[in-house]
C-alpha cells in the first residue's frame, strides 16, 4: 500500500465529523434503495437485474457491431459523431468546436466520464470557462476538488463549508441556509445557462437503434445543458452503448432505485439530434464524442470485461464497509468505492496502487446490490492475483514472499510442522485465549503493523492430532 | 489512421471479431404491460404525483380544468405552449397568460421571466407519476423548464400505464422526436448535508390536471 493511500485513510477516519456524514448518506441512500427494490413493490426486480446483465454482456461482446450502428443512426438525425481514444482527444475535439463558433461559456451537467479526464482543467486552460451546474458539482468545482461519491459528490461538505466557499467566490456573505444557498446557485447558474455558447453533458446511456443520448438528473440541469446553448456535445465512454431503445424499460427501472431509491429520477431525457424542422428551441448542433481511453484494453480479458457493465449508480459505493469508513477521496482515482477498486488498477496498470485490490473484505455486499450483477469480489480476487504476479515480475515484496514460502515448506512436511505447532503450543503469556503479549521476534515489520490492530488468538496447547492420539483410536 | 479505426480496430482485436461480423440476436428487449383500468390508472397517476410533493386535479370537464389553471396563474404571467388542446380549451386566452411563440428569442425571455409555463403532455405514466414531453413545434423545451411553476393539462386517455407501455407505442422515438422527456415530480437536489430543496434548477413546483 502507498504511503499516499494510508495516509488519506488515516485522515478520514480520525475525522469524527467526516465519518458521521459518510455513515448517514450511505446510510440513507442503503435504506431509500432497500424500500424501493422490496419484493413487494417491485417483484421482478431480480428479473430485471438479469436481463439487465444479459443485455449488457451481448452489447459488450459486439461492441464494435454496436458502435458502429450507434454512429450511422446519429448522423441520420443530423447529429455528429467524434472519436477520441485519449481525454487530450476529447479536450481539441470540444476547444475545435469552440474557436469555429466563436464560444467562450461552457455550461456542463454531472459527468464521471469528464472527471476521469479533467476536461474542465484542460478547458480552462485554453481560456474557456467551464461551469459545472450539478449543485453538488458545482460547489467541489468552486473548491477545486474532485466528486466525494459517484451519485453525491459533495457528500463531505457541510452547510458551512459550502458559506465558506460562496463567501470567497461569490461575495455571499454567511448564509448558511441550505434553501438560500441552493437559491443562490439557481440564479448564478441560470444566467450561465442563458449565455452558454455550448452544453457539454456525460451520457447515462448510448442508444444503438436511435442514435440517442439518455440522461438521468433531478436537478434540471442537465435539461437546460441540452436545451439552452446552441450546440449540444455529449462526453460518453463506448462501454454506454445498449442496444436499442426499448431496453430503457429494464435499465431505468434499475438505475434510479439503484442509486438513490428513486422508481425514476426527476428528469430523463432521450436526445437525438438537433432540433428538428420547426421546433422553436433546442440546439441547433448536436454531437457526441466516444472516448476510449483504457475502455479497449479491458475487453480484452473475457473475465474481467464485465467491469465495464456499470451503469455508476453508486450502490456498490453505499454498501460496502470500506468505502463507508475510508470515503471517497482516499481512493487514488476520481472512482471509488467497489467499482473503483476493480476499475482503476485496469485503467492505470495493477502497480498504480498495488494496496486497492486488497482494501476489501470480500464480504460481497456490492455483488449483492449491483444492478448489473457485476461479480465485483471475483474481479478483486483475480486482480489481487495479478498484483502478485506483477510483484515477482518486479522483485517486490521479497521478504513476504520468503515468509510465504517458509511458511509452504514447513506446513507441507507433517513432522517439521509438528514440531513447530509444539514450540507454538508453548507462546504465552495468554488470557481469554489470546496472546497477551507477542514475543519480540515475531513483533517486526508488516507483522507488528498487522498486530497493532489485532488480537492474536492463542495457539492451542494441544493439537487435534494429539487429542485423537489421546483417545485412543 | 483515425481515431475510429484504431479504437474499432482495438474492440475487434480484444474481442477477437471480425469486422462486419453480424451479433448473436441480442436478448429480447423486457416488456411487460399490465392490464389496469381507465379509473385506475387515473388515480394511481394522481397518487403517484402527489407523492412527489406535486398538485393534481382530476377535472371533469375541461371548463374544471380551466377554472384550476386560471385560479393559479391570477395575477401573475404565464407562458402557454402551442399544444392544440391548451387552445380548444381556452387555457390561451387566460389573462396574463402568453402562447404562440415561434420564435425562439421572444419564447426564451417570456420562459426566462414567466412565472408559470403551461403545457399539456404526449403521455403520463401511472406507476411513476410520470408526465412524458415530447419536443416539437407544438411543445417547446423551455416552458416546462425556466418558470419556477410547471402546470400541465393532461387528457385521461393519454395516461399509461409505465415505461413498457411507452417503449411498446414508441419503440423508437428518435424517428419521431429530437428530445423526449420523463418528467417526475418537481425539481430538486439534495446535495449539501442531504437535505431535500426543491426548485434548483428547473420548475419546484409542478400542477398535474387530468382532464375526463
Amino acid at each position: 500500500m502507498s504511503t499516499t493511500f494510508d495516509r488519506k485513510i488515516d485522515a478520514t477516519l480520525s475525522d469524527p465529523r467526516l465519518q458521521n456524514a459518510i455513515y448517514k448518506a450511505t446510510g440513507r441512500l442503503m435504506s431509500h434503495r432497500k424500500i424501493a427494490v422490496d419484493s413487494d413493490v417491485l417483484p421482478e426486480f431480480e428479473e430485471l437485474r438479469t436481463q439487465a446483465n444479459a443485455v449488457k454482456r451481448h452489447t459488450i461482446e459486439n461492441l464494435d457491431w454496436y458502435l458502429e450502428q450507434f454512429e450511422r443512426n446519429v448522423l441520420a438525425h443530423g447529429g455528429h459523431v467524434h472519436w477520441a481514444r485519449t481525454g487530450t482527444d476529447v479536450a481539441d475535439v470540444i476547444l475545435g468546436l469552440a474557436k469555429s463558433r466563436n464560444a467562450s461559456l461552457i455550461v456542463k451537467s454531472k459527468s464521471m466520464t469528464t472527471e476521469e479526464i479533467d476536461l474542465n482543467e484542460r478547458l480552462e486552460h485554453h481560456g474557456l470557462e467551464s461551469v459545472e451546474t450539478d449543485l453538488g458539482e458545482y460547489i467541489i468545482q468552486l473548491k477545486h476538488e474532485r466528486p466525494y461519491h459517484i451519485v453525491a459528490p459533495a457528500l463531505h461538505l457541510t452547510r458551512y463549508d459550502v458559506a465558506n466557499v460562496f463567501e470567497k467566490k461569490l461575495g455571499v456573505e454567511n448564509e448558511t441556509e441550505i434553501e438560500n444557498q441552493t437559491m443562490i446557485a439557481r440564479r448564478v447558474l441560470r444566467d450561465k445557462f442563458l449565455r452558454a455558447d455550448i452544453g457539454i453533458s456525460g451520457a447515462n446511456f448510448l442508444i444503438a437503434d436511435s442514435g440517442a443520448v439518455a440522461l438521468v438528473e433531478n436537478e434540471g440541469n442537465a435539461r437546460l445543458t441540452t436545451s439552452a446553448p446552441k450546440v449540444h456535445i455529449a462526453v460518453a465512454g463506448i462501454e454506454k452503448l445498449i442496444p436499442r431503445a426499448q431496453d430503457l424499460a429494464t435499465f431505468l427501472k434499475l438505475l434510479g432505485r439503484s442509486g438513490t431509491g428513486q422508481p425514476l429520477t426527476v428528469y430523463t431525457s432521450f436526445l437525438s439530434g438537433p432540433r428538428r424542422e420547426d421546433e422553436v428551441d433546442g440546439p441547433e448542433e448536436f454531437h457526441v464524442i466516444l472516448l476510449d481511453s483504457g475502455r479497449t484494453k479491458l475487453l480484452a480479458d473475457p473475465d474481467k470485461r464485465q467491469s465495464l457493465y456499470c451503469i455508476r449508480c453508486g450502490a456498490c459505493l453505499n454498501h460496502c464497509p470500506v468505502y463507508r469508513k475510508i470515503g471517497g477521496h482516499s481512493f487514488p482515482w476520481v472512482y471509488s468505492g467497489p467499482i473503483g477498486a476493480i476499475i482503476t488498477p485496469q485503467f492505470h496498470g495493477v502497480e498504480s496502487e498495488p494496496g486497492l485490490p486488497f482494501a476489501s473484505s470480500l464480504c460481497g455486499a456490492c455483488a449483492e446490490v449491483c444492478p448489473v450483477k457485476i461479480d465485483i469480489p471475483k474481479i478483486l480476487l483475480e486482480l489481487r492475483a495479478d498484483v502478485k504476479a506483477s510483484e515477482k515480475r518486479h522483485a517486490v515484496n521479497e521478504a513476504e514472499r520468503a515468509v510465504f514460502r517458509t511458511f509452504a515448506y514447513v506446513a507441507s512436511r507433517p513432522k517439521l510442522w509438528q514440531r513447530a505447532t509444539k514450540l507454538a503450543a508453548r507462546l504465552g503469556p495468554r488470557g481469554q485465549g489470546y496472546l497477551k503479549k507477542v514475543p519480540g521476534f515475531m513483533n517486526v515489520g508488516p507483522v507488528r503493523a498487522w498486530l497493532s490492530q489485532r488480537d492474536l488468538p492463542a495457539p492451542a496447547e494441544k493439537s487435534f492430532r494429539e487429542m485423537w492420539k489421546e483417545r485412543g483410536r | 489512421m483515425t481515431a475510429r479505426e484504431a479504437i474499432l480496430r482495438d474492440v475487434r482485436r480484444n474481442l477477437g471479431r471480425a469486422e462486419g461480423a453480424t451479433p448473436p440476436p441480442p436478448p429480447e428487449p423486457r416488456i411487460r404491460i399490465p392490464e389496469v383500468s381507465r379509473e385506475d390508472r387515473i388515480a394511481r397517476m394522481l397518487e403517484r404525483v402527489s407523492a412527489l410533493a406535486g398538485k393534481t386535479l382530476h377535472a371533469r370537464s375541461a371548463g374544471d380544468a380551466v377554472e384550476y389553471v386560471a385560479a393559479r396563474t391570477a395575477g401573475q404571467t404565464a407562458v402557454a405552449s402551442n399544444a392544440p388542446f391548451l387552445r380548444q380549451i381556452g387555457v390561451t386566452e387566460l389573462p396574463g397568460v402568453q402562447s404562440g411563440f415561434t420564435d425562439e428569442r421572444n419564447l426564451r425571455e417570456a420562459c426566462a421571466s414567466a412565472e408559470i409555463g403551461i403545457t399539456s403532455a404526449d403521455y403520463a405514466l401511472a406507476d411513476t407519476g410520470t408526465l412524458v414531453m415530447m419536443a416539437s413545434p407544438a411543445e417547446a423545451r423551455l416552458v416546462s423548464l425556466l418558470p419556477p411553476v410547471h402546470m400541465a393539462i393532461v387528457p385521461a386517455e393519454r395516461i399509461l400505464t409505465g415505461l413498457d407501455e411507452l417503449f411498446s407505442l414508441h419503440p423508437l422515438p428518435a424517428s419521431e422526436t429530437s428530445s423526449m422527456v420523463l418528467i417526475t415530480g418537481p425539481s430538486r437536489t439534495a446535495d449539501i448535508e442531504q437535505i431535500l430543496v426543491r426548485g434548483v434548477h428547473g420548475p419546484g413546483e409542478i400542477h398535474v390536471v387530468v382532464v375526463d
